[in-house]
Parts: structure tokens; C-alpha cells; sequence
């Protein structure tokens, strides 16, 4: 089966950094696929580039054998992409509902016109289309008892949950979580994971950066390994575990860390 | 003939660029388009005529009080307008500038009039001069000397002092610096008075050139000069004074081909250009926002 | 007929007061434009008044020079103004922020200084615009406009559109990676800005009956921020209120008319310190008026409205 999300010999710079470095990455079909590494290493960078924020210098990137290296952020998401950010990039002064409701754009049509008409019953039915997909996606991470609240008045375990739920009104087939888990307890962190798996179940492909091994390692079907922008190792969870060149990065990491 | 224009328009273009300082330092700094820069510009040419006419004090002496009265009113309007500021948006900012712009040229039009006002004749003497087959005037020289002079001075801070390292140090990465220990007030308030004292002797230089100082010759001054400093690349001191100089040449050399009631129009053009073709301006760096 | 009823109400009020009334009519026209490119959009538009000059050399050429009827006039001047905002909103809004203000000042000012050297316009002389005709009389046409303006910002407020706009306000980047054309939409919000200040600018070149580009300045644009900012940036009540009240305040404050920018600017700075939401920013009228006549607001959203129905089923 074709893999849903391929990089070629990707490669971007920033002036004389090179933050990705000829990355050759396969996300697969209905999987979790987890991208790990020390800070810096680019995981956020390869999201960026495969949302369109940033162009890679070299190399391809095909989405479901099409290749979207120079699409807009908008065009990827209408293609069935969608993300969430390591720094929150909420709608922070609207209601938390709104914020959904943005993300459900895609799966509306009506424009500057359909505004003008916003009182005719085909409009309505759009309308309330949307909102129940914002309700749906509410209620799968627990926060359709927060409707009203603005979106920076929530706490900041709920904030992610937020934007995962504002990605999925996306309806994506493939999400982009980067350090879901970052800043929450254990308890959360459990929640998270089953979420995340009630997604999967769903039917849509998750590529995941985080941070916690016990999380990763619980959750993904496969790992892959970034340093320096490159990819070192690649494999299932427990092949990763063991595997010296990935020990080695994270111990290097953490020795030279401490000077 | 494009001799003498070059000449013309440097000396134009060495006020843009006194004034495209001010704007350059703080937006490196705060990325704040101080639109009331022009104002202080304007303030200082004011200051100056009150002194020389009022208190007959020579141009030079009357020139250093402005800067001094400038650079005071920069603190102070920094601490009043924009400090409270600085967690808001830059939305909000750039609104209370534009406040704070409106409320100078306004505040100088009920004390002062709307009649441009002149200097005395004899505030400094003028000699024309040849030089191959341009005039140049003893002004002209003195406008380009001065303003060669203020620029050394400002090049002398920033790179050989203590309180310049901070300032760059602050202009490449405002939070760093905050963590290493700069004291960014200060060093925003300093930034703010060297501005403004550039700007302030740009307004009196311009008040001598054009002997005319009026409560409205801010606001075009100062979106020219910040066209100059867009055009050199924002945040870049160099580009500043590259930028001011290039301005006032292709301002004069398109009055003298015929463009003379298109003259404001120039500098917008050129800015809107720059905007669109090269946003980082003539010597600015490529900055990526990062996500 | 009912033109001539309109006629003779219009006759009856007095002049003075008519004008102040349209003077209101025509700020409420122009803050409203001006709040969804700045207030909604989030796109900080110093040049507004430079499209309220399209509209109004437009509209007073056509009828000088076709003497068109005068809806038909009123449609071409806003569209031509839309035009233009398409035009120069295409190259500039990818700028961001303050790039984006300063850009707008820039054309607008470029734009002036055209009119000014333009010999259909009468350069710097100014135009004189003969009273158009109407089937209605003009004061009514201002605030009909106002109405049908009013009714269309709520309407794209409370609209899938609406939101795409509020999004980019909030954060252009997430705003795009949700599917939001960000570019599209900015220059949609530009151009229907664009257009109500084209309305407002032939309405005020008919009424007032003498327009010279060097009305339509930077201050005019700062004038009409002013509005909007005081009212609440995004707020549709505030704009009505913020228009009202600063053309209405130089007039019961006689005195204020020496000082009105003077005050305008401290005002800004005020405002932006220690109101950042403007008188209306985050007030919802609706609440407001159930409040006063004592009953339980209703659900309003959309979200409201299923949970009830849902709950109901
Ligand atoms: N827009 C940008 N401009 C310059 N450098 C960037 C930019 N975005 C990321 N980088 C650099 O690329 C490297 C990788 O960053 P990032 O992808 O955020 O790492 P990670 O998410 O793995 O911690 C870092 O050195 C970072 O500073
Ligand atoms: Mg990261």
C-alpha cells in the first residue's frame, strides 16, 4: 500500500544552519509513528515543512502520491492535514467554541456572499452542520463543558486539548502532534494516550513529537530518531530502545549539556 | 548641472538620514515604528528657533539645547506611551504613537501658529562655493559635516561603549539580553534619547536650509525618513544613513527632471518598492519567523 | 410620492441639526468599513480616508460629467474604490503589522498627490459637485446606506467568513494551517472596507458639495481610526458609538474644536493604556438590553442552539 506521507531527501537551511538534513521519512497508512530527538534536532522544523509553513530546500514531499513542497499551509489542510503547535498558537480572545469552529473551515463553502445571505436556511444548515462537528470533536477531548470560556482563560492542559480538538474539526487524514504531553502530570499525560489511540481508532494517521520515552514508547508504532536534522535511527519501539546510535545522541546530548 | 543635483541631494539626504536613525535604533530594538519621531524632529526645530530668536544664542549652542530638550521629550514619551505598552500588541503601540503624533503637531500648532516661521538672516552665514562645476553652499557643507559628525558620534556608542554593546545585545535578542542581565528599560530610554537627538538636529539643520519651521513639516519628514530606513533595512544603522542619502538624491534628481509636484510621492514609491521587492531593505539581514 | 413625503420631512429638520445627522450617518459608514479591515481583520489600515477619496471624485465625476442616477453612481464610486483597495491590497498584504500600516499611509499618500495632479479631478483647485438627483432626498440615502452597511457587517460577523477574519486577527499562522486562505481573506476584508469608504466618500462629495484631495488626508485616516479604536476595536456597536460621539462631541464642546486633535491623540494614547478594548470592546448590547427590561438573554450561538435541540431529542 502506498504510504500515506512520504519525504524525499529533504532538506531545508536557514542562512548556514542546516535544520533538516536530507530526511528521507515515510508515514504509513492508519499508524502512530513517533518522531523523536534532542531539542533542536528539527521535529518541528519537519512539521513546518510539511504544513507548508516553511519550503524545503531540496527534496519532495507527496501527500497521497501528490507532491505538496510548494502548497500553502491552507491548501495542505484542505488536502486533509492538520496540527497542533508546541507553543500554543490558539485563537486566544475567542470563545473556545469559535476556536473549533475555525478549524471546522474547511468543511464549509460559504464565502464573503454566503455571509451576505447568513439568514437563508441553505446557510443555516451549513451552519449547524459545523457546529455539530465542533460539538463532536468538543466532546472527544472532554471540553464541551467550556464552550463559552475564551480560549486563554483555560488551563494550559486544557489549551492542548483544545488544539487537538481544533484539529480534528479539520477532518484530517493525517494530524501532526508536536509535544502533546509537554507540561502535563500523569495523570493527563494517561488521558492523552488514550485519546490519542480513540484518533487512531478513528481512522486518522498520527505522526507524534514528544518527549516522554514511557509515552512514546507506549503509544507509537514505530519510532523514528532525528539528530542534527538527520535521520539515525528508525524502527519499532523496542529496536529504538536498544539501539546505540540513538543512546549515543541522547547521552552526547546530555554530557555535553552539563558544560 | 547633476553634479550640483548630487550635492543638493546629499545634503537633503543626510537630514532623512539623522532622522531614519531614530527610527532604525528604537525599531531594532522594540519593533515599534515610532511615528512621533517626525514630531520630535519638529520639536527640535522649534526649540531651536525660540532659542536663537528669543534668547539670541548662537545656532551651534541653540542646536545642542535642542537636542538636549528632544532627547528628554523621547524618554519621556517612551515612559508615558509606550512602556505601559511594551506586553500589549504592537496594534496598540502603534496606535498610541500615532496618538502621541497627533497630539505634539496639534499641541505646537495652538502655541505656535500655522504660518511657517524662519530664522533670523544672520543665524549663520552663507557663502556659495565652487567646486569643479557645482556651488555648494557654506550650509550645505554644514549640513553634510554636522550630520558626518552625529553619525561618527552614534557608530563611536554602539560599537566602542558599554551601554552600545547592551544595545545591540538587546536589538539581536530582547529576551536574552533581559536574561543576561541587560537593563532593558535603560537601555530602551537610552535608545530613545540618542534618537531623538539625532532627529532633533536634523530638524534644525532643515529649519536653516529651508528657513521654515512649521508644525506639519514632522509628519512628511518623518514618513520619508522612515522610508529611508526601511529602504536601508530596518534595524540596520548603516543602512539608515545609506538609505537617508540615496532618498534625498533620487528626491532632488526627480524634482530637477521635471517631478517637482510629484516630489512627495517619491518617497513613498520607493518605500512601497522596497516593501514589496525586498522587505529586509538594502542592508538588512533575512529573518525567517520561527514557529 | 413617498420621496416627497421624505422631502418634506427632511425640509422640516432643522439645518444645522441635518447636518450633524448626516455628518454622523457618514463617520458610521466609514468606521464601519475601517473596523472589519483593522478591528476584525486585524489589519491596522492608516490610508481608509484614501478610499473615501476614490469614492468621492468618482461619484462627483459621474455626475458631473453623466450626471448617472445617483444609486447607480453610488454602487460604481464604492466599487471603484473596491477596485483600488484590490489593487494596492494585493502587493501589500503580505505584509505584516506595522509594514502594513505603514504601506497603506504610503499609498494613500501617493494617491493624494495623484488627484492633486490630475486634471479631472481640477488638481488642487478642487471639484464642486452639483446636487445629484434623487428620487429620495440625500440625508435619507446617507443612513439607508447606513443601514444596509450596518446590516451586512452583522451579518459577516456572525458568518463562516466572519470567523476566517477573526482567525487571522488572532493568528495569522494558525489561522492559515486551519485552512483559512489567509491572503484571499485578508483581501476580501480590504476590498469590502474599501468599498463602504467609496459609499461614504460619495455621500459626503454630494452633500457637502466640495471635495479637494487634500480632504482626504492622513489626519481624515487618523480621525476615522479614532472611531473605531474609541468604540472598541471589532465591535460594530462601538464603531456606531465611537463615529457618533467624536462627530458630535466638537460639536456640544464648542470650545473643543481648537483642541479636537489635541485631544483625538491623547485619547489614542489613553485608550490604548488603559482601555485597550475601547467603550464597547467586549460588551455584548444584547445582554445589556435584556438586562434592562428584565429578561434572560436567550441562547444566541449556534452551539446553544443544538445543545437545546439535542437535548430535547
Ligand atoms: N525560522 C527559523 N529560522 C532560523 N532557524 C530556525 C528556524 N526554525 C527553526 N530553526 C532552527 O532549526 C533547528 C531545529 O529547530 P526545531 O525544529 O524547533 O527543533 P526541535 O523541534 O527538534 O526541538 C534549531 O536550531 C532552530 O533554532
Ligand atoms: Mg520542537
Amino acid at each position: 500500500m502506498m504510504p500515506l506521507l512520504t519525504m524525499e531527501r529533504v532538506s531545508v537551511r536557514f542562512g548556514g544552519l542546516v535544520a533538516v538534513n536530507q530526511l528521507d521519512l515515510e508515514v504509513r497508512q492508519g499508524e502512530i509513528l513517533a518522531l523523536i530527538g534532542p531539542n533542536g534536532a528539527g521535529k518541528s522544523t519537519v512539521f513546518n515543512l510539511i504544513t507548508g509553513i516553511y519550503r524545503p530546500t531540496e527534496g519532495t514531499i507527496r501527500f497521497r502520491g501528490e507532491i505538496i513542497n510548494d502548497k500553502h499551509p491552507h491548501e495542505i489542510a484542505a488536502r486533509g492535514i492538520s496540527r497542533t503547535f508546541q507553543t500554543i498558537h490558539l485563537f486566544n480572545e475567542l470563545p473556545v467554541f469559535e476556536n473549533v469552529l475555525i478549524g471546522a473551515h474547511t468543511q464549509g463553502k460559504s464565502g464573503f456572499l454566503g455571509a451576505l445571505g447568513g439568514f437563508l436556511p441553505v446557510k443555516r444548515r451549513e451552519e449547524r452542520a459545523l457546529a455539530d462537528l465542533a460539538r463532536e470533536c468538543l466532546a472527544l477531548v472532554q471540553l464541551d463543558c467550556k464552550v463559552d470560556e475564551l480560549a486563554k482563560n483555560l488551563s494550559y492542559g486544557e489549551q492542548r486539548r483544545l488544539e487537538i480538538a481544533r484539529a480534528l474539526a479539520v477532518r484530517p487524514r493525517l494530524l501532526l502532534l508536536d509535544e502533546p504531553a509537554a507540561g502535563m502530570n500523569p495523570q493527563e499525560k494517561k488521558e492523552l494516550m488514550d485519546l490519542i489511540r480513540k484518533i487512531q481508532v478513528s481512522g486518522i494517521t498520527i505522526l507524534v513529537v514528544e518527549h516522554d520515552m514511557k509515552f512514546v514508547m507506549g503509544l507509537s508504532d514505530r519510532i523514528a530518531v532525528l539528530d542534527y536534522g538527520a535521520k539515525i535511527a528508525e524502527g519499532l519501539p523496542e529496536e529504538i530502545r536498544s539501539n546505540p546510535a540513538v543512546i549515543e545522541a541522547y547521552l552526547g546530548k546530555g554530557v555535553s549539556g552539563q558544560c | 548641472m547633476f553634479w550640483q543635483q548630487l550635492i543638493n541631494g546629499i545634503a537633503l539626504g543626510s537630514t532623512y538620514a539623522l532622522i531614519a536613525l531614530g527610527y532604525t535604533m528604537v525599531y531594532g530594538i522594540i519593533q515599534l515604528i515610532n511615528f512621533a519621531h517626525g514630531e520630535i524632529y519638529m520639536v527640535g526645530a522649534f526649540a531651536a528657533l525660540v532659542l536663537v530668536t528669543v534668547f539670541k544664542m548662537s545656532i551651534f549652542l541653540a542646536m545642542v539645547l535642542a537636542m538636549v530638550v528632544c532627547l528628554l521629550l523621547g524618554v519621556i514619551i517612551e515612559f508615558v506611551a509606550y512602556r505601559p505598552l511594551r506586553r500589549s500588541s504592537r496594534l496598540s503601540a502603534l496606535i498610541s504613537a500615532i496618538g502621541v503624533s497627533t497630539f505634539l503637531s496639534t499641541l505646537v500648532l495652538l502655541i505656535f501658529g500655522a504660518d511657517a516661521k524662519g530664522f533670523p538672516d544672520d543665524v549663520f552665514p552663507v557663502v556659495q562655493m565652487r567646486i569643479g562645476a557645482a556651488e555648494v553652499s557654506s550650509l550645505q557643507l554644514l549640513i553634510i559635516g554636522v550630520s558626518a559628525l552625529l553619525m561618527l558620534g552614534l557608530e563611536f556608542i554602539v560599537h566602542h561603549t558599554k551601554i552600545g554593546k547592551a544595545m545591540r545585545a538587546t536589538s539581536q535578542d530582547y529576551t536574552t539580553a533581559a536574561l543576561m542581565g541587560v537593563n532593558v528599560n535603560l537601555v530602551i530610554s537610552f535608545t530613545f534619547a540618542l534618537g531623538s537627538a539625532l532627529a532633533a538636529a536634523g530638524g534644525v539643520l532643515v529649519g536653516i536650509y529651508f528657513n521654515a519651521v512649521s508644525f506639519n513639516m514632522g509628519l512628511m519628514a518623518g514618513l520619508k525618513a522612515f522610508a529611508a530606513a526601511v529602504l536601508g533595512g530596518i534595524g540596520s544603522i548603516p543602512g539608515a544613513m545609506l538609505g537617508g542619502v540615496v532618498l534625498g538624491v533620487v528626491e532632488v534628481l526627480g524634482v530637477a527632471a521635471g517631478y517637482s509636484s510629484y516630489k512627495d510621492a517619491i518617497a513613498f514609491a520607493i518605500l512601497v518598492a522596497v516593501l514589496m521587492i525586498k522587505p529586509t531593505g538594502l542592508l538588512g539581514q533575512k529573518i525567517q519567523k520561527k514557529v | 410620492m413617498i420621496g416627497e413625503y421624505l422631502e418634506n420631512l427632511v425640509n422640516l429638520v432643522d439645518a444645522y441639526y441635518l447636518q450633524i445627522f448626516v455628518n454622523i450617518g457618514i463617520a458610521i459608514i466609514m468606521a464601519l468599513g475601517l473596523n472589519l479591515v483593522t478591528g476584525v481583520t486585524g489589519q491596522l489600515s492608516l490610508g481608509h480616508a484614501a478610499f473615501m477619496s476614490i469614492g468621492a471624485f468618482t461619484g462627483a465625476i459621474l455626475t458631473i460629467k453623466l450626471g448617472m442616477p445617483f444609486s447607480l453612481n453610488l454602487i460604481c464610486s464604492g466599487l471603484m474604490a473596491a477596485l483600488c483597495g484590490v489593487v494596492i491590497g494585493f502587493p501589500i498584504l503580505r505584509l505584516s503589522g506595522d509594514y502594513l500600516a505603514i504601506a497603506t499611509l504610503g499609498f494613500a499618500e501617493i494617491l493624494k498627490v495623484i488627484l492633486l495632479n490630475l486634471d479631472i479631478t481640477n488638481r488642487a483647485l478642487g471639484l464642486s459637485v452639483p446636487l445629484p438627483h434623487t428620487p429620495i432626498p440625500l440625508p435619507i440615502y446617507v443612513w439607508l446606506t447606513v443601514l444596509l452597511v450596518l446590516a451586512a457587517m452583522v451579518l459577516i460577523q456572525n458568518s463562516r467568513f466572519g470567523r476566517a477574519l477573526r482567525a487571522i486577527r488572532e493568528d495569522e499562522i494558525a489561522a492559515e494551517t486551519m485552512g483559512v486562505n489567509t491572503t484571499l481573506y485578508k483581501i476580501q476584508a480590504f476590498a469590502i472596507g474599501a468599498f463602504t469608504a467609496g459609499l461614504g466618500g460619495c455621500l459626503y462629495a454630494h452633500f457637502i458639495a466640495y471635495i479637494n484631495p487634500s480632504d482626504f488626508g492622513f489626519s481624515k485616516s487618523v480621525d476615522i481610526l479614532n472611531m473605531v479604536v474609541l468604540g472598541g476595536l471589532g465591535s460594530i456597536p462601538g464603531s456606531v458609538l465611537g463615529a457618533t460621539l467624536l462627530t458630535t462631541a466638537p460639536e456640544f464642546l464648542r470650545f473643543m474644536e481648537r483642541y479636537r486633535m489635541m485631544v483625538y491623540g491623547a485619547l489614542l494614547v489613553f485608550l490604548m493604556i488603559f482601555r485597550p478594548n475601547g467603550l464597547l470592546g467586549g460588551v455584548s448590547i444584547r445582554k445589556l438590553v435584556c438586562k434592562a427590561l428584565g429578561i434572560k438573554p436567550g441562547p444566541r450561538k449556534p452551539w446553544h442552539r443544538i445543545s437545546t435541540r439535542k437535548a430535547g431529542g
